[in-house]
């Protein structure tokens, strides 16, 4: 099987991506690519970037086996890719240093960035303080109500935090709003895209820092293992997780790849963001995709437990690798998501951000059908002590944070 | 009666370009106030078809677009609304929408349905040269005006973007997001004289401008483009806004 990776026009994965943003800011896209693409083969730029990843990310994150879980389930052997114990609790580190440091080379002063969750926000606000540059971060009003603790984490790292009070006031509002913010003021500015979507190289950008995570993952798998892993397993909001947990992977044709997405309360329901599920080609946030939308091309309000999930398209990458179905995409649901959340924490002692929930709960279904020499690998994309009081609050307990 | 080519309405200079969101407030009232823009002298109508996400405007297109939801907006009913305008005026009319809505129509069909309708034109602020080629192919197919965006950044690219200017080209007066200004960069100027240099099509100058006192600065442009200072006015009149609309068309016209 040939997975094309790359394809005729720039910026696309099959006849997704593209670049479909305001004239205004075209330029200002233009320049990002440029840099990436010059920064990405220097070997100096190459060296400050690990050496950031192994001194401040606490990089190579573990590869750990989880054989409390695995014994339980009875079936596959279970590996989780713990991103939970990087520096600021997510993935999200990986990229923001990426693109904080091609900021910074580039002259950039300001760093803006969407946050759903938080994590990405906190992630920004961390490398601006640690670079000494002004960080910005928009976030939905929503998201601020249930993530409040990463809205005073951020401020304590110096952000300053704007609260999105437009549309549906989650995650892709804030998009929405960072790119306005943009427009308005380029020349210092650099936007640091949390997540695989938006206009190129935006994807490919948070794929190259992200891919970190199946780099390590690969070899981590040979050299405690002596072989692969039978399937990959990564939640899927954007996807920028997903996809650096896939990446290395693709060409390993026998490697399952498994995104799991956020099916809130059920993709038979209309409060679900569960874009592959139930999602139409579009074009939105920059990029040709899929998009949970009207037969009318207006863009669905969204739901899940997660505000890190709860967004109405998916990275082009994913769409793409979906098409072609090298990649497959399962719905979680909220309930699962919660049973997984408190499944992990008492078998294995980890409390797992409620996005990775979303994830472990697939594992949970998927390793008892399968043999105890074969394994799974679940990236573990954060860790859940942002989610705790949320998780308490659903199940009906009353915690005051 | 056949409509004029923007290109012809437009090369005497001092037009207006008025902006609506079509169903704000609702759809009958809507087509009464472009007509309304028309008769007091409007040279072209941009009809703005409403977006969940309208990411490259501020507030007061936002909540127009929000009213325009409400009264039930869809691409089939603003289509309705046109062939409503078309039977009570000739002016020239530009759709102005974000991609999405036109993408799942179908380029085709839209264009061609555009075509039927007697729309010259169309604006699709989150479609950049770099992915045109599609649908200007169609939109040539159809005889239909694809307007191009020129910005203070756009710099080396405006001779590319040029090459495909039809109907009017569309120079953005500042940075930022839609919404009226008090104070207007003069940057605009040059740019004007630079792209008149190099196109005989008309350039139209937008955002921002909302009062007679601007229109001074644009001498060289052929017309100037005028959206949330309309929209602010059926805003704060709602039902009862023609004769303010009228007013404010001309004392525009009157200050070129």
């Amino acid at each position: 099987m040939n997975n094309k990776m790359t394809t005729s026009k720039k910026g696309y994965y099959g006849e997704y991506g593209g670049q479909f943003i305001p004239e205004l800011l075209m330029p200002a896209v233009n320049a990002v690519a440029e840099a990436f693409n010059h920064y990405k083969e220097d070997p100096i730029f190459k060296a400050e970037l690990k050496n950031l990843f192994d001194n401040y990310a606490n990089r190579p994150s573990l590869l750990y086996h989880a054989k409390n879980m695995s014994k339980d389930l009875g079936g596959a052997q279970i590996y989780f890719k713990r991103e939970d114990l990087n520096h600021t609790g997510a993935h999200k580190i990986n990229n923001v240093l990426g693109q904080a440091l091609i900021a910074k080379k580039m002259g950039k002063t300001r760093l803006i960035a969407e946050t759903g969750a938080g994590q990405h926000g906190v992630a920004t606000a961390t490398v601006a303080a640690l670079f000494g540059m002004e960080a910005e971060i928009f976030m939905g009003k929503e998201d601020t109500d249930r993530q409040a603790l990463n809205v005073y984490r951020m401020k304590l790292l110096g952000a300053k935090v704007n609260i999105v009070e437009t549309g549906t006031q989650v995650l892709k509002d804030a998009v929405n709003a960072t790119f306005q913010d943009w427009t308005k003021r380029i020349d210092d500015t650099f936007y640091v895209l949390g997540s695989a979507v938006g206009p190129y190289p935006f994807p490919e950008m948070v794929k190259y820092f992200q891919s970190i995570i199946s780099e390590e993952a690969r070899q981590q798998f040979l050299e405690q293992t002596g072989q692969l892993p039978d399937a990959v397993i990564a939640a899927v909001g954007g996807g920028s997780n997903a996809i650096g947990a896939f990446s290395k992977f693709v060409d390993d044709n026998q490697v399952k790849l498994i995104g799991v997405e956020a099916a809130g309360k059920g993709i038979h329901t209309s409060q679900t963001a569960a874009t592959i599920a139930n999602g139409s080609d579009g074009i939105f946030h920059s990029m040709k995709s899929k998009f949970l939308q009207s037969s009318d091309g207006q863009i669905d309000p969204v739901y899940s437990i997660s505000a890190g999930l709860d967004y109405p398209g998916i990275g082009p990458e994913h769409a793409y690798l979906a098409d072609i179905d090298r990649a497959q995409y399962v719905p979680i649901t909220d309930d699962e998501a919660v049973s997984a959340f408190e499944y992990i924490a008492r078998t294995e002692g980890i409390i797992a951000a409620i996005e990775s929930s979303h994830a472990v709960a697939y594992a949970m279904k998927l390793a008892p059908t399968m043999q105890s020499n074969q394994q799974i690998m679940v990236n573990l994309s954060g860790r859940g002590d942002k989610d705790v009081a949320a998780i308490a609050r659903y199940k009906g307990v009353d915690i005051h944070e | 009666m056949t409509v004029e080519k923007i290109e012809q309405v437009l090369k005497h200079g001092k037009g207006f370009i008025g902006f609506i969101v079509a169903g704000d407030p609702d759809f009958e009232k809507s087509v009464d106030y472009v007509v309304a823009l028309a008769k007091s002298g409007a040279d072209v109508v941009e009809i703005g078809i409403a977006f969940s996400d309208p990411s490259a405007d501020g507030e007061t297109i936002m909540k127009a677009d929000l009213r325009a939801t409400k009264a039930g907006s869809t691409t089939k009913k603003v289509f309705e609304f046109v062939a409503n305008i078309r039977k009570r005026t000739q002016v020239p009319l530009v759709f102005l929408t974000y991609t999405n809505p036109v993408f799942k129509y179908g380029y085709d069909p839209f264009l061609a349905k555009m075509k039927q309708l007697d729309v010259q034109g169309i604006i699709m602020p989150d479609m950049p040269l770099e992915e045109q080629d599609e649908f200007v192919t169609l939109a040539e197919k159809y005889d239909r005006s694809f307007i191009q965006l020129v910005t203070l950044k756009s710099g080396e690219r405006i001779p590319n973007i040029i090459k495909r200017a039809s109907g009017f080209v569309y120079v953005v007066s500042s940075l930022g997001i839609t919404g009226m200004r008090q104070k207007l960069s003069t940057d605009s100027h040059d740019l004007i004289t630079q792209i008149k240099q190099i196109t005989n099509v008309p350039v139209a100058i937008g955002f921002g401008i909302s009062q007679p006192e601007q229109m001074a600065q644009f001498k060289n442009a052929d017309a100037v483009i005028v959206g949330s200072a309309i929209v602010n006015i059926i805003e704060a009149h709602s039902y009862d806004a023609e004769e303010k609309l009228q007013n404010f068309v001309k004392s525009m016209k009157l200050a070129w």
